[in-house]
């Protein structure tokens, strides 16, 4: 019996009975749809967290006062109080470790800003120049903060795309001033639109150099310290000799120092798992689809009882008659698993269309198993109907109906 | 050549068996025409399938063309179905959902044979039985004369020497019946050996030879030509109660 006719006759089988047949193939649809939408959302996930790292910049490692900060170590009260990070760690590292190309001292906090009469809040971000290149803003007008020493401050302010529009309407805030928690500020520039950027919402933020930001807000200790690497340098390396220095300085490790490289791979590995164990979930349901695939397969062998007499009679052994019955409940799950594919990645074209930033794309190992799993659920739940098929008795098969 | 010796086939009914065939010894030549007869009951269609190996003996041999075939695995008996035997049954036995040229194309599916090759064998076989405009038909769309004829065209299509036929004329009007019986005739012409079991007397009487059956026994064997009526052939001279 050659492959071909085998499937011709399952083929023929599965289109007379088409409403049982489609209804058993909902089931496998189902199950494949999610197998596919859901490692595309997990998969899309993970390249959206990716790239926010990635437009950071290349090596980037970046220094917060207190230990242990995302690990949870012990609470600062434990140790001591945690020295503050100053410009003169920031001077320190720049200088001492050459891996080190540049360092920006960088002091978060929030406050009021107004125009006249127009006012909002807006998280204020202390930094220097480097910090443009560094997170790769487009300005819109004018420029960014000026190149100076990294520990002077200055009364200029450069607005995120919002916060120039709220405050200026369409006219054009450069050389205006603005005030920003009190302190009169002259306007130097405005960053182009740029949406959410890592939870940073950088449209809306007010950038100010970093000295007169801790002025502002009365800080003694810079928020961060983030430092950009010489290309081909090595973080680890670097991180040690960072951390060489900053001990040096304050007599203890009372800091965290991270390298982006390490916090991409560890959320990456997350990410990936997330999908994994998600996509097994979803291919329980397979198996669930397998069990109407079964019963189909089931019914449609008690209703053809006198046909396998016949083939038999006309000179199907067992193993044929098996092959038959397991062919048909394969073509059934498999051609499930194709429809599936198709329904699921129009699914995620969609969510392409309607959520552009998450760039949902089905892996191709999904395909491959979701398609492979299918067309195994079929063989596997085929077994028993199409085991029983080739068990009849002939005579007696041929005596039914 | 057949030839069955103490052939006995029982079915265990709960704590009493049921013999349908009991001892049954028979020889019958090559190319022969026999008819089985006998009540219904009688054990006819049992003895009918396991010449066909389509059902095994529970005690017994069983030789076909000289060779034991009683306790054959599955495989080498579906093999003998394949390319010795042609089975036609009473109800025809067409796959509904297949055309007639599919449904004689059946067997050579599992011999193998070339689509091309099946296509023009089966069209081939088809005007033999005079369907040639009805090869593209669902089985379905026929009449049971012609559903008989594709059978037969399906029980030939592998060139099987050994034709049996389970009250062929049983479910048709006495035209088709005679279309049907003329075609077992002309293939029997052919050389093939044909054992025919029916009701009918008419049947009967075109056999050489003629098996009486009764409770899974042949009782009686006589001259194809000599039957005249059921009475006289199912009379086992015993005294009726
Ligand atoms: N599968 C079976 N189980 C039990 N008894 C059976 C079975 N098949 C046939 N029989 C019995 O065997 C006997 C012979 O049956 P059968 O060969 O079909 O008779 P016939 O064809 O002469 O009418 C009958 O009594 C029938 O009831
Ligand atoms: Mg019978």
């Amino acid at each position: 019996m050659k492959p071909v006719d085998l499937a011709g006759f399952a083929l023929r089988a599965i289109l007379t009975n088409r409403r049982r047949s489609g209804l058993s193939l909902v089931g496998v649809v189902i199950g494949v749809v999610a197998v596919v939408t859901l490692t595309a959302i997990g998969e899309g996930a993970l390249r959206y967290v990716t790239d926010q790292f990635r437009s950071l910049g290349s090596s980037l490692v970046i220094v917060a006062p207190g230990r242990n900060e995302t690990t949870g170590g012990l609470p600062a009260a434990f140790g001591g109080v945690p020295n503050d990070l100053t410009f003169e760690d920031a001077l320190a590292i720049q200088r001492q470790v050459r891996a080190v190309k540049t360092a920006v001292p960088i002091a978060l906090s929030s406050a009021p800003v107004s125009q006249q009469e127009r006012r909002r809040q807006s998280p204020i971000i202390g930094a220097t120049a480097a910090l443009a290149r560094l997170q790769r803003y487009e300005i819109a007008y004018g420029s960014f903060l000026p190149e100076t020493e990294i520990d002077r401050g200055g009364a200029v302010a450069v607005l995120g795309h919002t916060v120039a529009r709220e405050l200026f309407g369409n006219a054009s805030p450069l050389g205006e001033t603005v005030r920003v928690g009190g302190w009169r500020m002259r306007v130097i520039g405005v960053i182009a639109e740029r949406g959410t950027q890592f939870g940073m919402q950088v449209d809306e933020t007010v950038f100010v150099p970093t000295a007169t930001a801790m002025r502002m807000a009365n800080k003694s200790s810079l928020s961060r310290i983030i430092l950009e690497l010489n290309p081909r340098s090595d973080p680890t390396a670097a991180i040690e000799r960072v951390k060489e220095v900053l001990v040096d300085r304050h007599d203890e490790e009372d800091f965290t120092c991270i390298s982006q490289d390490a916090v991409i791979e560890s959320l990456g590995s997350i990410l990936h798992i997330l999908t994994l164990v998600v996509a097994g979930i979803a291919s329980i349901s397979l198996a669930v689809a397998g069990i109407g695939i079964m019963n189909v397969m089931l019914v449609s062998v008690s209703e053809r009882t006198a046909e396998v007499g016949l083939l038999k009679a006309v000179g199907a052994s067992r193993r044929q008659v098996l092959l038959v019955f397991l062919v048909e409940a394969a073509l059934l799950s498999g051609a499930g698993g194709l429809l599936g594919l198709f329904v699921g990645e129009a699914i995620v074209h969609v969510g392409r269309l309607l959520y552009p930033a998450v760039d949902a794309q089905t892996p191709l190992w999904a395909i491959g198993a979701v398609l492979g799993l299918s067309f195994a659920t079929g063989v596997v739940f085929g077994v028993l109907p199409a085991w029983r098929a080739a068990g009849l008795d002939p005579v007696a098969a041929l005596r039914s109906r | 050549m057949i030839r069955v010796e103490d052939l006995w086939r029982t079915y265990q009914m709960g704590d009493h068996a049921l013999h349908a065939l009991k001892a049954v010894d028979e020889v019958i030549e090559s190319g022969e025409h026999v008819a089985i007869m006998g009540p219904s009951g009688s054990g006819k269609s049992t003895f009918l399938n396991v010449l066909g190996c389509l059902d095994s003996p529970t005690r017994g041999t069983y030789y076909l063309d000289g060779r034991d075939v009683a306790g054959l695995p599955d495989g080498e008996l579906a093999e003998i179905r394949l390319r010795q035997i042609g089975f036609i049954f009473q109800s025809f036995h067409l796959v509904a959902r297949l055309t007639a040229m599919q449904n004689v194309e059946l067997p050579m599916i599992f011999a193998g044979v070339p689509a091309a090759e099946r296509r023009a064998r089966a069209a081939r076989a088809l005007e033999a039985v005079g369907l040639s405009d009805w090869s593209g038909h669902l089985s379905t769309e026929l009449s049971g004369g012609q559903k008989q004829r594709v059978a037969i065209a399906r029980a030939t299509i592998m060139g099987p020497s050994l034709l049996l036929a389970d009250e062929p004329t049983g479910n048709l009007d006495t035209h088709s019946g005679a279309q049907v019986l003329a075609l077992l005739d002309e293939l029997h012409r052919a050389g093939r050996t044909l054992i025919v079991v029916t009701h009918d007397p008419a049947v009967a009487r075109r056999a050489d030879r003629v098996l009486v059956m009764r409770d899974g026994e042949i009782v009686k064997r006589v001259a194809g030509a000599s039957v005249t009526d059921l009475a006289s052939l199912f009379d086992f001279g015993e005294p009726t109660p």
